[in-house]
């Protein structure tokens, strides 16, 4: 008996000694940790994903009108978006409240009920059934349809019943001519008479110095003339254009589809707010695939429609990709000369230790701070500054003076300084001491030492930085609401016009997008899918531009490498 | 123990002769393989090359070199040994200023290489390291190619002449003993190379510039037998044109390969003269204690 204990006994102290609950504890922790990451990036790949998936239109006969929370409505068609369980709220005590399961559809044609979903108890279902010829329509404006396609009505006269055989062809050449049609318009209106303004827009200016100047000379006044004379050929260019652009748009309006809800309305839109339009019902594993690789490729490359709800998120993409690459190349130089005299050339002491505490206290203000700091000094002083010097003809109206892409950036460098100021110190104390007195050694002096072998091997250390500050500014909002980013930029920060680089203007960021989207729609419960897509595109940035660095650093590191041995 | 420094420190009987003959009736346990041949090292050199006078120095509040006095030879090859902690590699780094890089040092007394002081204010300390080349204990290739680690001193003198350039590479290489095992990959990595081939190559790298001293950090100690062998060979051949000194942890090495050995002991010089006499018939007790592997 005695002798079980002792090896009892001797096998705790073993598994003491080994530290093996320590172990199991911190694989405990590791593992919640990869979980949580795991479960919250799949609930947005999913989320985000699916929005782009056409699912089934499931029609559904309710007992009574009374029935939906679409009043008046008895059948119903729609995506089911699940089920819960509820209990009915009584104030009476004396009876027991019933729980019941209820439905919620997916139901569209906000434009007639007024609403994106509806809710039913399940109890009250008499039928369900997947009708084939079921039609969701992507419109311009109030969302989805769900209709029942009855005819089509041409703008020669003729008329194609949904029964016929052509019906489907020619709805969908029809579509994609409008869809042509559309982009041509809006190349028109963004690229061609954007351009026209951009130019009015200089000469109006002109125009208006002279014009307060007062006094002209001879040459000023012929300079006057000649503007006006521009101003007249611009002017009969855009007529020109504008003429086009109408002419398109009543193309547009020419064909109109007439429909029947589930419900039993009429209604009818004209082709040109029809932007897609499927049979779900339908459509086999790789017809759906198709649908979805077209709707996500119009979502990363499209423009937002309807208040951000609709349509893509290319002008987010952009802004939040050309505003993380400014703060990399603004954020890099400070960070690292920064530290290079911190660790390099300061004399070791109280004040360099209480200039490091506060590097690293500057990580821990919140970021709002920043942002306040960076509308008073980037966006009023300096903005102001500049507009006074070089745009005064502009003012009142801001150029630099107003947020902006070129303030956000660096309002998110001064953000991240500390995060590479820390990370490069650490990758430059990590050079050996070996390589820097082999160069000493040689005759170099400590800025060559520094310049040829110490930063170039500190490089990947100094981009593990860049990384850190690459995915906390691309993910940062709070700050950019005050320097710069807006809900709906008229323009992107680059494009054709001289001098392509626009960076006093205000842009779109993804982040906000998720915030604008998400809690400041007219529909916001509609926009969910958004936000889960946004977020997923987001995230999916973030991870593309720190893999770029970290692919770059991979590189260095490797050629910098010991292979030896 | 300050007697015993001052009285070791003034012997400067340096007599080349006396070499020659000292080795005929060497220890077994001590193989020499220097001077086959029988011609004795140049008689031409300066003995007064490098002076030591008075040299004491401190890490802020200890001192560690204790009012050193010393002269070493012209293209000779002097050994420093003595247990860990003697001093023996801060005097070493000290000719040509490595230790300024640590911070509360001081020195008293003088160090004096070919008639100039190494502390002349007139004098760049840059300059200085040029005429110093230095290999260190731990081989410390940059992470370039093995050609340019060998120009590195020539890229940092702002000398970049193709020509130039491609001459120094193999002349150092070939000094180094190294050129043929290298010569159809000069642009692969250093760190391509294997160990020994990497000292060998911090060794081309610290004669690219024809620096006039050679001072090298106990260059063998994480070398195996092979490699070691090699670079003796090598610093053997090097002694012909440059002045050598060398730390060393290896009695046998020391023996093999230096012409003189000095031996430190808790700062101070205790014994300094020719190899030969240092391991036959020191003079002091503790330099026989030593030698003869009884402590340290």
């Amino acid at each position: 008996m005695s002798q079980v204990k002792e090896r009892e006994n001797k096998k705790n102290q073993v598994y003491r000694e080994k530290g093996e609950p320590f172990v199991w504890f911190a694989a405990m922790g590791l593992t919640v940790g990869l979980l949580m990451v795991c479960f919250l990036f799949g609930l947005i790949a999913f989320n985000g994903t699916v929005v782009f998936w056409p699912s089934t239109i499931v029609e559904v006969e309710l007992e009574d009108q009374q029935s939906s929370s679409i009043k008046g409505q008895a059948t119903i068609a729609g995506v089911a978006e699940g089920v819960r369980t509820r209990t009915e709220r009584v104030l009476d005590d004396s009876i027991v409240p019933q729980t019941y399961l209820e439905e919620r559809f997916f139901v569209g044609n906000r434009d007639v009920y007024g609403q994106s979903f509806t809710h039913f108890r399940t109890s009250k279902v008499v039928s369900r059934k997947t009708p084939k010829e079921i039609m969701l329509i992507e419109r311009g404006e109030w969302g989805d349809a769900l209709v029942y396609p009855e005819k089509l009505q041409l703008g020669s006269g003729q008329t194609i019943q949904a029964k016929t055989q052509d019906f489907l062809g020619t709805l969908g050449r029809l579509v994609v001519e409008v869809k042509d049609r559309r982009e041509q318009i809006a190349n028109i209106d963004r690229h061609q008479i954007g351009r026209i303004n951009f130019k009015m827009r200089d000469i109006e200016l002109s125009l208006r110095y002279f014009e307060q100047k007062g006094n002209l000379s001879h040459n000023e006044q012929e300079t006057v003339l000649d503007l006006k004379n521009h101003r007249k050929e611009l002017e009969q260019q855009y007529q020109i254009l504008e003429t086009e652009a109408n002419q398109l748009r009543e193309l547009q309006s020419l064909n109109r589809l007439y429909y029947r809800l589930p419900s039993g309305e009429q209604g009818s839109i004209s082709l040109g707010d029809v932007y897609r339009f499927t049979l779900p019902n339908q459509l086999s594993f790789f017809q759906k695939v198709g649908v979805f690789l077209s709707e996500f490729k119009d979502f990363i490359f499209g423009y937002p429609r309807e208040a951000n709800t609709e349509g893509g998120i290319y002008p987010a993409i952009f802004g939040t990709f050309v505003m993380t690459l400014i703060m990399s190349i603004a954020v890099m130089p400070f960070g690292v000369i920064a530290a290079v005299y911190l660790r390099e050339y300061a004399k070791q002491g109280p004040l360099v230790r209480a200039v490091r505490i506060s590097v690293n206290n500057l990580a821990g203000v919140p970021s709002i701070v920043f942002g306040v700091f960076g509308l008073g000094f980037f966006v009023y002083l300096l903005g102001g500054t500049i507009d006074q010097i070089f745009y005064s003809k502009a003012l009142p109206s801001p150029t630099f003076g107003a947020g902006g892409i070129l303030w956000a950036g660096l309002t998110l460098a001064l953000l991240n300084v500390p995060v590479v100021i820390v990370a490069t110190e650490e990758a430059l104390s990590a050079v050996s001491r070996g390589v820097r007195e082999g160069a000493l050694a040689c005759g170099a002096s400590k800025w060559q030492t520094i310049q040829s072998l110490v930063l170039p091997a500190s490089l990947p250390g100094i981009l593990t930085g860049l990384v850190l500050a690459m995915a906390r500014g691309a993910g940062e909002v709070a700050p950019l609401m005050l320097v710069g980013v807006v809900a709906l930029a008229p323009n992107l920060p680059i494009d054709g016009n001289f001098p392509f680089i626009h960076l006093e203007r205000s842009f779109m960021h993804l982040g906000f997008h998720i915030y604008d989207v998400g809690f400041q729609s007219p529909d916001s419960e509609a926009a969910i899918p958004m936000v889960f897509a946004t977020t997923l595109v987001l995230i999916a940035l973030i991870i593309v531009l720190n893999l770029s660095a970290i692919l770059l650093r991979n590189h260095i590191r490797k050629k910098n490498q010991a292979s030896a041995f | 123990m300050r007697a015993a420094v001052e009285m070791e420190s003034g012997m400067e009987n340096i007599d080349d002769n006396n070499l020659q003959n000292g080795k005929q009736n060497s220890k077994p346990s001590i193989q020499v393989v220097r001077d086959h041949d029988g011609q004795h090292p140049e008689l031409s050199t300066n003995s007064d090359y490098i002076q030591v006078q008075n040299y004491s120095f401190y890490y802020g509040d200890t001192q560690v070199l204790f009012d050193l006095n010393m002269k070493i030879a012209e293209r000779q090859i002097t050994a420093f040994i003595g247990p860990s902690g003697c001093g023996k590699s801060t005097l070493l780094r000290n000719f040509n200023r490595m230790n300024d890089l640590i911070d509360g040092v001081r020195h008293s007394g003088d160090i004096v290489v070919n008639g100039q002081s190494v502390y002349d204010p007139l004098l760049e300390v840059i300059s200085l390291r040029k005429r110093i080349g230095m290999v260190f204990q731990k081989s410390n290739p940059f992470p370039k190619s093995i050609y340019e680690n060998v120009i590195f001193s020539l890229r940092m003198a702002g000398r970049a002449k193709k020509s130039e350039l491609d001459e120094t590479v193999e002349r150092s290489l070939k000094a180094a003993a190294l050129w043929d095992e290298v010569k159809d990959r000069l642009h692969e990595s250093a760190f391509s190379l294997s160990g020994g081939q990497m000292q060998r190559l911090c060794i081309a790298r610290a004669i690219a510039n024809r620096p006039e001293i050679i001072l090298m950090d106990e260059p063998c100690s994480a070398l195996d037998p092979v490699a070691t062998g090699k670079i003796e060979e090598l610093v053997h051949e090097l002694k012909s044109e440059y002045t050598i000194i060398i730390v060393t942890h290896n009695m046998q090495q020391a023996a093999r390969l230096s012409d003189y050995t000095a031996f430190f002991y808790l700062g101070k010089l205790i014994e300094y003269s020719d190899t030969e006499k240092i391991f036959m018939n020191p003079e002091n007790k503790q330099t026989e204690d030593y030698v003869s592997g009884r402590f340290g």
